[in-house]
C-alpha cells in the first residue's frame, strides 16, 4: 500500500514539476507548482511527518503561492506577450547533464541504506508534533528567534522596495 | 519504502527545477523553479529524518520554509520594481546593473 502511494504521489509530483518547466504561461506554471507541492506534502505524510505536511499545504501552497499569483496578476496578465525561451539546445543539454548526474550519484544515494540508524530521539508515529515543538524551543531556540528577526527585515525591505515612487 | 527511493525522487525534482532555472527567461518562472528546488531539498531532509529516527531534519525543513517565504516576498518586490523600471520581466533585458 505504502509503495503504491509513494509511486502515485511521486509520479504526480514529477509530472507537475515537468509541467512547471514546460508551460509557456507563468500562470499555468504556478498552478502546476501548487499540484507538485500538494503531492510532496502527501509524501511527507508517508514519511511520518504530519506537521511538516500541514505546514507545506498551509504556508507553501496557501501563502507563498497566493503571493506569486498576486504578482503574476499584477505584472503578467494573460494578454501580455509570452517571453520566448531562447537557446532551445540548452534544455536538451540540461536533460543530458541531469541523466549523467543521476548515474554518477546513484552509488552515493544507495550507500545510505547500509548505514545503521543511530538511536537518538525516537520518532513516535504521529505524535512527533510535540517532539518538534520541544526541540524547536530548546535546542533550536536561537535559529527560531533569528528567523523572526529575518521576517521583520523582510517586511521592512519589501515595504521600502515596493512603495518607492518613480522619480 | 526505503531511503533511496525518496532520495532519487528528491534528486529528480531538484534536477527538474535546476534545468528550468537554466532554461527559463521569465523572472517569475525562474522563481517558481527555485521553489521547486527548495522543496526537493526539503523532501530529502524529511526522508533522512525518518531514516535516522531523529526530529532534527523536520526542524530544518521548518526553517527552510520560513526562509523560502521571506525570499519569495523580497524577490517578488524586486520583480515589481524591475517591471516598473524596465517594463518587462525577461532576464535578458535586465543586463545592466544601473540605468
Amino acid at each position: 500500500m505504502e509503495t503504491v502511494l509513494f509511486y502515485l504521489f511521486g509520479g504526480i509530483a514529477l509530472l507537475a514539476a515537468i509541467s512547471v518547466v514546460a508551460q509557456k504561461r507563468v500562470f499555468y506554471s504556478a498552478m502546476s507548482l501548487v499540484v507538485c507541492l500538494c503531492a510532496i506534502s502527501a509524501e511527507y505524510l508517508l514519511l511520518n511527518a504530519p506537521f511538516i505536511a500541514a505546514v507545506q499545504v498551509i504556508v507553501y501552497a496557501g501563502a507563498i503561492m497566493v503571493l506569486f499569483l498576486f504578482v503574476i496578476m499584477l505584472l503578467d496578465p494573460f494578454s501580455a506577450a509570452v517571453i520566448r525561451d531562447k537557446k532551445k539546445y540548452l534544455s536538451y543539454l540540461a536533460i543530458l547533464l541531469g541523466a549523467f548526474a543521476l548515474i554518477l550519484l546513484y552509488p552515493v544515494l544507495n550507500s545510505f541504506e547500509s548505514a545503521p540508524t543511530p538511536r537518538g530521539m525516537e520518532l513516535a508515529g504521529s505524535g512527533s508534533i510535540g517532539q518538534i515543538g520541544q526541540a524547536l524551543f530548546s535546542e533550536y531556540l536561537l535559529p527560531f528567534e533569528v528567523t523572526s528577526v529575518l521576517i521583520l527585515i523582510a517586511i521592512i525591505g519589501v515595504v521600502v522596495l515596493a512603495s518607492r515612487r518613480q522619480s | 519504502m526505503d531511503l533511496t527511493h525518496y532520495l532519487i525522487l528528491s534528486m529528480l525534482l531538484f534536477l527538474t527545477g535546476a534545468a528550468g532555472f537554466i532554461i527559463k527567461k521569465n523572472v517569475i518562472s525562474m522563481f517558481l523553479c527555485l521553489e521547486l528546488m527548495l522543496n526537493a531539498v526539503n523532501l530529502a531532509f524529511v526522508a533522512f529524518s525518518k531514516h535516522l529516527n531523529q526530529v532534527n531534519g523536520q526542524i530544518i525543513v521548518f526553517l527552510v520554509m520560513v526562509v523560502a517565504a521571506v525570499e519569495a516576498a523580497v524577490g517578488l518586490a524586486i520583480m515589481i520594481v524591475l517591471y516598473r523600471n524596465r517594463g518587462t520581466l525577461s532576464v535578458d533585458d535586465a543586463d545592466t546593473m544601473k540605468w
